[in-house]
């Protein structure tokens, strides 16, 4: 899997490669949290759901922008997938688009606007929420069946877009379940437990369809020794299901200790999807049609974007850390002061 | 034909979007750094009346904020749904600023702006007013990199072209092409300008609806004297940047002043019909000499025609001469309002002076000495910076027709091949949308204004209904 670090033209793209899956992969877990917390939010009682705008309310701007980090990475990096991907994906990411528009603006409106508006408000926050879920899942399953279109990869699309809009609900009920407390906290472990199938069906519709599409993967999967390096993911992946489930029956647990873990679990199984994902694939950047070397742009310009990532992206992380560290404990009723 | 609909199609999607999506960046690079000078203010004196007006900006802020992010991100994926054209040929160039502005500001903005927004009483002051800054900082940063890339498509320099694509040659001459320090500089007045009208006209109809609280004449003043002080400025550079138009784009210039064929003594056109079928003007009034004088400092020099840009085969490579000529028109007369108008309403305040009251400059000026018709006209001129700016990125972009990148690719060649009915179907949604938000965000604003006058401003009331009992000691009514 490792490139050769001696050749720019080979190592390059990978490390864009890295960088833009890591960036996507940061984008699912936490504005996951925050689209699953919008997909919840007709579930609660008009009082909590300013807890629950509360519990995401300084962090969804910043979480939404490692989504513009990595369809930059593809545009910069890879012009070529990112042309080819996107205009076969017009109408989804269309809809995505009007998606992540409506949640955005609905969740500065409906703190501002007349009382008698602020149902409009919430109601295209959830509207906002649940549309670019769907669309984020249609994407994923027409990029696993190879952006091919036929009646199959639709129906497969279908499916995939309902578990994934399903998995964020569930982790933004393990982020609830952290951030809050009382009836709101019990409320969500019962959401967390009545979601957890959309994880598992999800992980496992993908994981059945993949080795299928392509003859490549069949062979990486299922061949010796490579099976060895992918055994233990869903080995691991089992366990991490069965500990969530076994959590979930018992939380909260007495003076609400470790409620971090559900999430942290949660986050863990999402990435050891998306690991698993990204090993199927790889050097694909459009399944089985362009490999990241093929859709790379010219090494002198992916390098001068490298030397600016490698100073800033730790800082990033570093003023990211701390936006969670200043917010930390359970969500109250967000104020200006 | 079917191209044609797409090209065009994806030309008015793509003006609509950046159109609606300028808005709101336009506010927000200026308005970050005013607020940072409220809070600067409120630090240096601990007067509530600077918190407050702090605490009524930062609100339109979120909400300015929210509206440019969304419609950026929507931005960032056209590239690739219906201009996937563009990166292959010159993404070499446009991806590492692209890249750059990602890095540099989009995280900084969007990672401060939640402790700018919520963190006041969980952080130290220091560190409030350092994110408040931060935040200024990013989206100056932000707008940087867009103008260097923008300016970049206007003069391009510091590349070679090998088998159609772009290639890097100096870093330094593509970041530093002759437009961009106009451009960007054009564009951070433009900002500036666009805040201080909209801060002052909010503050006049907070005033006229009888408002009297204490920040009111304070964020009046700043509005109005900020305006007073940058619009010359603003002129002076616009004309700089004319002539550095006229140097590269001489095709725009031509456009801009209506102008077919070469000549000396070129008239300064007030009104005219610009003809594309017959290749002359109707209705021309105009000053004899004085484009000819403000474009070349002298009375006969001479100015290119539009005329010139048409090849022996009858191709036309300048841009659609109406378009241009009128928003150029626009943009001027919206600048000579802002002009008249906020050194009219300062030499009202300083009428109304009391020069006794202490040694606050503040005190040479008072919102009291302001006629009525003044402050009336104040109100709309709210959004004049908003008309100012589309008027004069018009000019800029149609002028830029029919190249993309001047010399380098003409727009048709970056287009998708998408359906048209397509792009129709998506066009009419996206404009239905804006046409809805841009309604709710100023009748918001207009809420905001009405619920400030009434003293309803309370902190708690920011983002919650539920915790009035929690209103606080700083309140904005006296």
């Amino acid at each position: 899997m490792l490139p050769d670090f001696t050749n720019p033209a080979d190592w390059l793209p990978w490390a864009f490669a890295s960088l833009m899956g890591l960036s996507i992969l940061i984008y699912v877990i936490l504005d996951g949290f925050d689209l699953g917390v919008g997909i919840l939010f007709p579930l609660a009682e008009p009082e909590e759901r300013d807890r629950m705008i509360g519990s995401i309310g300084p962090f969804w701007d910043a979480n939404e922008t490692w989504l513009v980090l990595a369809v930059g990475l593809l545009l910069v990096a890879f012009p070529v997938a990112h042309g080819m991907i996107l205009s076969t994906l017009y109408l989804p990411v269309f809809i995505m688009l009007v998606g992540l528009i409506l949640r955005g603006v609905a969740f500065e409106f409906r703190a501002k606007a007349r009382d008698q508006h602020k149902r409009l408000w919430n109601r295209l926050f959830f509207v906002g929420s649940l549309g670019t879920a769907l669309a984020q899942g249609w994407m994923l399953g027409m990029y696993v069946m190879g952006l091919e279109t036929t009646l199959a990869t639709y129906a497969f699309a279908a499916l995939t877009a309902v578990f994934l809009a399903v998995g964020y609900s569930f982790i933004g009920s393990t982020w609830l379940i952290h951030k809050t407390e009382g009836a709101l906290q019990l409320k969500a472990v019962q959401w967390g437990k009545e979601s957890l199938w959309g994880v598992v069906l999800g992980i496992g519709a993908v994981s059945l369809a993949t080795p299928f599409v392509s003859a490549r993967i069949f062979e990486k999967w299922f061949t010796f020794p490579e099976v060895l390096y992918l055994a233990p993911l869903p080995v691991l992946a089992g366990a991490l299901v069965v500990a969530l489930w076994v959590m979930l029956r018992r939380m909260p647990y007495a003076e609400d200790r470790r409620s971090w873990l559900p999430f942290a679990v949660a986050s863990t199984l999402f990435a050891l999807a998306y690991l698993g994902m990204a090993y199927s694939f790889y050097p694909y950047v459009v399944p089985e049609r362009l490999t990241i070397y093929e859709a790379a742009a010219a090494p002198e310009s992916l390098l001068i974007i490298l030397i600016g990532a490698c100073f800033v992206v730790p800082v990033i992380l570093g003023y990211s850390v701390l936006a969670y560290v200043i917010f930390r404990g359970k969500a109250t009723a967000l104020r200006y002061d | 034909m079917e191209a044609l609909d797409t090209l065009l199609l994806s030309r008015i999607q793509f003006a609509a979007n950046i159109s609606f999506h300028i808005l709101f960046p336009t506010i927000t690079i200026a308005l970050g750094w005013v607020l940072f000078f409220f809070r600067i203010r409120f630090a240096q004196t601990q007067d509530d009346k600077w918190m407050a007006a702090y605490r009524f900006w930062v609100k339109v802020f979120a909400l300015s904020f929210a509206m440019g992010v969304v419609s950026g991100i929507t931005m960032s994926f056209q590239f690739g749904t219906n201009w996937p054209g563009f990166m292959e040929t010159v993404g070499n160039i446009a991806g590492p600023l692209l890249a750059y502005e990602v890095l540099t500001a989009f995280f900084l903005e969007a990672v401060f702006i939640g402790i700018m927004l919520f963190g006041f009483s969980r952080v130290p002051g220091w560190l409030h007013m350092l994110a408040t800054g931060l935040v200024a900082f990013g989206t100056t940063m932000s707008a940087f990199w867009i103008i260097v890339l923008n300016s970049w498509m206007h003069t391009p320099q510091g590349f070679e072209m090998v088998d159609g694509v772009a290639f890097a040659t100096s870093w330094w001459e593509i970041v530093f092409n002759p437009s961009m320090p106009y451009r960007f500089a054009h564009m951070m007045l433009a900002s500036f300008l666009t805040v201080a009208f909209l801060v002052a006209g909010v503050s006049a109809f907070r005033w006229l609806i009888g408002d009297r609280a204490r920040e009111v004449p304070a964020m009046l003043k700043t509005g109005v004297a900020l305006g007073a002080l940058l619009i010359p400025l603003q002129i002076y550079l616009g004309d700089l940047h004319g002539l550095n138009t006229k140097e590269y784009q001489p095709a725009k210039v031509a456009a801009m002043e209506g102008l077919w064929e070469t000549d000396t003594n070129v008239p300064l056109l007030l009104f005219a019909l610009p003809d594309e079928e017959t290749r002359l003007n109707d209705l021309e009034i105009g000053i004899p000499g004085l484009a000819s004088l403000i474009l070349t400092h002298e009375w006969d020099g001479e100015l290119t025609g539009l005329n010139e840009f048409v090849t022996e085969d009858g191709e036309v490579l300048h841009p659609p001469v109406a378009p241009v000529f009128w928003s150029f028109r626009t943009m001027v007369g919206t600048g000579v309002a802002m002009l008249l108008l906020s050194w009219a309403s300062l030499w009202f305040m300083w009428r109304r002076r009391d020069r006794h009251q202490g040694r606050d400059p503040g005190q040479w000026f008072a919102v009291e000495g302001l006629p009525k018709p003044i402050l009336w006209a104040l109100v709309p001129m709210a959004f004049s910076g908003w008309v100012a700016t589309l008027a004069g990125w018009y000019t800029t972009e149609i002028g830029r027709q029919p190249w993309l990148v001047q010399g380098v690719m003409t727009t048709e060649m970056a287009v998708a091949d998408v359906p048209a009915p397509m792009v129709m179907g998506t066009l009419v949604t996206y404009l239905a949308i804006y046409a809805a938000l841009l309604l709710a965000y100023i009748s918001v604003v207009i809420y905001l204004a009405r619920k400030a006058a009434k003293g309803d401003d309370a902190p708690a009331d920011d983002m919650t209904h539920s915790g009035k009992a929690e209103v606080e000691a700083i309140s904005p009514a006296e």
